[in-house]
């Protein structure tokens, strides 16, 4: 259209500067759809602090136990429940033990439960989301009723159930294959959070194949002769993604308090190992004497469950496919 | 109408059935033996624990099992416990009323200020009642409630010495004294899951309204001259309240769930800390009553929130 043949007559090639030149208006760089995202994402002040607070802490968490070389593990009975110091900047728990080494372990451990959980969840939603909204009929039929029993379970009482039952057995069968005795509760827990969670992901992503698989874009690739699994993962999916990518970080956040509950119950990793969780279960009857124990994990939770929170909203604003900026 | 009742009862029974078989299930792939008290006892041998193990009916077919403890289930014998010797049923009437005080006061007190938080900042949106109620309903929803419970109790019991810490359960209400004493003690549990709870229904109260003020009917009665609080309360209201009360109704198995947590935090005898003393404690017949109890309310609230749905919204009625 630019080289329509009156100009083209005329010899003038339309390339930027000249176009630049023809309007008198300089061209600014283009606009992708996820540039809009990301623009809009960051006009919102809070999600953009929480996305720096979220990865400030997975940083922290990666490269902090390698920087701070004072271990979580050393018991000092001499100077068991101090408060903070220079020595321990967030003090010490009932054994000695440096809470600030801990709660850089247990950081590693929540988030790497509440991102391998959310892979689980999002991954199971995804599937059967897809599979429901683009088969319809029958087969919808049966996945819905089938979502409607997972919605139906109580969670809270079966994780605990499913964890307290099955963590031993589970430990000692990985533990013959070679695997550390971590590894099984790990497995279990992301698999049980994962398994009782999937369910809002499914909703959304049949919903959105549903209005979807509708579209000219659909009709037209089916003409094509495009096979049914490659139209749904490689031309619906990708237009399925914001959802997705707010349900997959919102569901990070509950990942890691529902591993924090499971560990404060006293069900989750054994005994040593210093998820969050498990630090506040194990500093809460020293609570009256020294309550750094208890509030420097608390915090930790509470400001990544915020970020994720934050940042989530963020991306669910930027993300909308009605907002026009 | 009626249809559609029927119809949403209908599917609540084959639910609970199928749920009681998975959590059948579950208990029964579990290895670990019921009896396993008895079993490592030296001085029962083997021909006794036969014994015992065929008049538990541990020795027949697991779809027999399943078979008589539903039908016994619904005849009303819940079982016995282990550890406590005493039927099942008789430890939840023991601890049911603890657990329904709490769970329904801090309900209560959550929708009461829940409600008019939303509203109020839905209508006056980003003013800094607005900002405030949001970022409360966010750092509410964020904190987990063991934490907010143990902040409470660090700075309730133990700097300010206006709480008492642990629940005292043989508190019996006789007089004003013993009352000031059981509304003390029931503070902290209750405030803990209520702003859980508050936060949750505020921001669904908020987007509800804000998703109703827009539209068209809103102008038309503002047109008619209807003066603002008539066009807020009997037109906008009670359209965005139908979300909400679904979303009330679905979160009462949430309540009884967080109730768990809070239970342990608090040392409240309810049925939360039953749970979790059971599964520690492999009292099987009381995990299993109880699991089932939880499965019961959420089908039972969602069939609630099913059907209130459909009372108050005409569309879905139809559809």
């Amino acid at each position: 259209m630019a080289k329509a043949s009156p100009i083209a007559e005329t010899g003038i090639s339309l390339d930027a500067p000249a176009l630049e030149a023809l309007s008198g208006a300089a061209l600014g760089p283009p606009r992708t759809l996820w540039g809009d995202a990301w623009r809009r994402f960051r006009k919102h002040k809070l999600a953009m602090i929480g996305s720096i607070l979220l990865i400030f802490f997975i940083l922290t968490a990666l490269v902090g136990p390698i920087v701070y070389t004072t271990s979580p593990a050393k018991l000092n009975f001499k100077i068991k429940m101090q408060g903070p110091s220079l020595q321990h900047p967030f003090g010490v728990d009932d054994s000695g033990r440096d809470i600030l080494a801990r709660v850089l372990f247990g950081g590693r451990i929540s988030l790497s439960v509440g991102m391998v959980a959310m892979a689980i969840l999002i991954g199971v939603g995804t599937l059967v989301g897809a599979v429901a909204g683009f088969f319809g009929g029958m087969i919808d039929n049966v996945l819905m009723r089938i979502t409607d029993m997972f919605l139906a379970l109580p969670q809270l009482p079966l994780l605990l159930l499913l964890t307290y039952l099955f963590r031993d057995p589970l430990n000692k069968f990985l533990e013959q294959l070679g695997l550390g005795p971590q590894t099984g509760i790990f497995i279990l827990i992301v698999g049980v959070i994962g398994i009782l969670n999937w369910m809002g992901t499914a909703r959304i992503v049949r919903a959105s194949f549903l209005s979807l698989k509708q579209k000219e874009f659909v009709e037209a690739a089916t003409c094509l002769g495009v096979s049914r699994g490659s139209i749904m993962f490689r031309h619906i999916l990708p237009n399925v993604l914001s959802p997705i990518i707010v349900s997959a970080t919102l569901a990070v956040g509950e990942a890691i308090i529902l591993e924090s509950v499971l560990s404060f119950l006293g069900l989750g990793f054994p005994p040593n190992t210093p998820t969050w969780g498990r630090l506040l279960f194990d500093g809460q009857e020293f609570l009256p004497l020294a309550p750094h124990i208890v509030i420097w994990p608390g915090l930790m939770i509470f400001l990544t469950v915020l970020s994720i929170n934050y940042m989530g909203d963020g991306l669910r604003d930027a993300l909308d496919p009605r907002s026009r900026l | 109408m009626t249809q559609y009742l029927i119809r949403r009862m209908l599917i609540a029974i084959p639910t609970l059935l199928i749920i009681s078989a998975v959590i059948y299930a579950i208990l029964a792939l579990a290895p670990g033996d019921p009896l396993s008290g008895i079993t490592t006892n030296p001085s029962i041998t083997p021909a006794m624990r036969e014994t015992i193990r065929h008049s538990l009916g541990l020795d027949r077919p697991w779809y027999v099992r399943y078979f008589i403890w539903i039908t016994s289930l619904a005849k009303g014998d819940w079982g016995f416990s282990l550890a406590a010797k005493v039927p099942v049923a008789e430890l939840i009437r023991q601890r049911l009323p603890q657990t329904l005080w709490v769970v329904g006061l801090a309900y209560l007190i959550a929708i009461t200020i829940a409600i008019p938080v939303g509203i109020i900042s839905a209508v006056k949106q980003y003013s800094l009642f607005d900002q405030a109620a949001t970022t409360f309903a966010f750092v509410g929803q964020s904190v987990p409630t063991f934490f907010t419970g143990l902040l409470m109790i660090l700075l309730f019991s133990v700097k300010l010495h206006w709480f008492p810490s642990i629940y005292k359960s043989t508190l019996q209400v006789t007089d004003w004294t013993s009352f000031g004493q059981q509304v003390q003690q029931m503070i902290m549990p209750v405030a803990v899951l209520a702003l859980f709870q508050a936060a949750a229904i505020a921001r669904f109260m908020r987007s509800s309204m804000l998703d109703n003020l827009p539209l068209d009917y809103v102008r038309t009665a503002r047109a008619k001259g209807l003066a603002e609080q008539v066009v807020l309360v009997r037109h906008v209201l009670t359209n965005s309240m139908i979300p909400i009360v679904t979303l009330i109704a679905l979160g009462i198995p949430g309540i009884f769930a967080g109730a768990i947590i809070t239970e342990q935090i608090f040392r409240v005898n309810g049925l939360g800390e039953l749970l979790i003393r059971s599964i520690q404690s492999s009292d099987t017949p009381v995990v299993m009553t109880l699991t089932f109890i939880f499965a019961c309310l959420v089908v039972f609230f969602n069939m609630v929130a099913d059907i209130l749905y459909g009372v108050l919204d005409p569309r879905i009625r139809y559809s």
